[in-house]
């Protein structure tokens, strides 16, 4: 079972890692409902990223829960996306990264749901609708930050152009990732991205801004080779069960 | 608050009728950009985004209200001149909503 494992790790560590990123903006955001909506979708991808950790603690059958998943693992055993781990930079960056990691999660859950694995189908079922939330609000400020000011125009644009190359790791099909759907679990990554596409264009064309051309595409997250962004985001994240280990709370 | 975010982030009025509930009622108050962004807003401090509820938003300045002032002249009713108030009439059995 260590495929599907190793499957579900992906999926819950990109909930973790964009859990965290998410809710770094708490009492930071621009806006007070903004704010409230920010740590709204935290804890959405904070409760995703529990149980698919829970899941994959038992399908490893090693006695590690969804804590020793999250809190005693190093950089290299993270399985996340590059994309989820990057600096939230300004609003505008947020906002890019956050729309396009909404919109391939919604595309995911959606076809998860019908996965041969009953219980990963259940969490997507329940994920999906989140996702489509998210998908929402952030499409919602990639176009009112695009379409609105001449210094918001630019902004987002420069952040749709820095977290573009990121997205492409979202669709590479894996070895791994091309077994787990050979059995029926997952849809292989590359059939994700027409949709994806189909997705996120519209709305970069409504926002007034230029799809960013393909290109350059960093990848390696879900190997455990991160940028160095991750290993300053873990070591705050868990620092206090790494001092305290085996304490209780 | 200055003057230019007040223009820019006008009060809304917030109004949820609950998913068995049968009428929209006031629960608060927020400030937002526009509507679709009060909606959305309103969504996340007001209901928790649960299914099957219903809400209003309304710009603050679109709603007028009764003046405190008036108060008397308003609700406050004659009660010496007893015809106001129709107690007069015998209801008919069967007749339970009236």
């Amino acid at each position: 079972m260590s495929d599907l494992f190793e499957f579900v790790l992906r999926l819950g560590d990109d909930a973790l890692v964009a859990a965290q990123r998410l809710a770094e903006w708490t009492s930071r955001a621009p806006e007070m409902e903004e704010d409230v909506a920010l740590a709204n979708i935290a804890l959405d991808q904070l409760g995703a990223a529990r149980l698919l950790l829970s899941y994959a603690g038992e399908l490893e059958g090693a006695g590690r829960d969804e804590d020793a998943l999250a809190y005693l693992r190093g950089d290299r055993e993270f399985r996340n996306c590059l994309l989820v781990e990057l600096p939230n930079g300004d609003f505008a960056v947020t906002m890019a990264k956050l729309f396009c990691l909404a919109a391939y999660q919604r595309i995911r859950y959606d076809r998860l749901v019908t996965s041969t694995d009953e219980r990963l189908a259940a969490i997507a079922a329940k994920a999906r609708k989140e996702s489509a939330y998210h998908v929402d609000h952030a499409a919602l400020w990639v176009r009112r930050l695009g379409d609105g000011t001449e210094e918001s125009h630019r902004r987002m644009q420069a952040a749709v152009d820095e977290v573009w190359p990121y997205t492409h790791e979202l669709f590479a099909t894996d070895e791994l990732a091309a077994r787990v759907a050979e059995r029926g679990i997952a849809a292989a990554p590359s059939t994700l991205r027409e949709e994806w596409l189909g997705a996120v264009e519209p709305v970069l064309a409504t926002a007034t801004l230029t799809r960013p051309a393909d290109g350059w595409a960093p990848g390696g997250g879900r190997d455990g080779v991160h940028t160095e962004h991750l290993s300053y985001l873990l070591a705050e994240m868990q620092v206090l069960h790494r001092a305290h280990p085996g304490a209780r709370w | 608050m200055s003057e230019r975010s007040e223009r820019a982030v006008p009060l809304w009025e917030v109004f949820v009728r609950a998913r068995r509930g049968l009428s929209h009622n006031h629960v608060g108050s927020l400030h937002a950009p526009d509507a679709e962004l009060a909606l959305r807003n309103a969504r996340d401090l007001y209901t928790r985004r649960q299914e099957g509820v219903s809400i209003w938003v309304v710009p603050a300045g679109a709603i007028t209200a009764s003046s405190p002032d008036e108060k008397d002249a308003f609700f406050d009713p004659a009660a010496d001149k007893v015809y106001r108030h129709p107690t007069f009439y015998e209801v008919p059995d069967g007749v339970a909503h009236l």
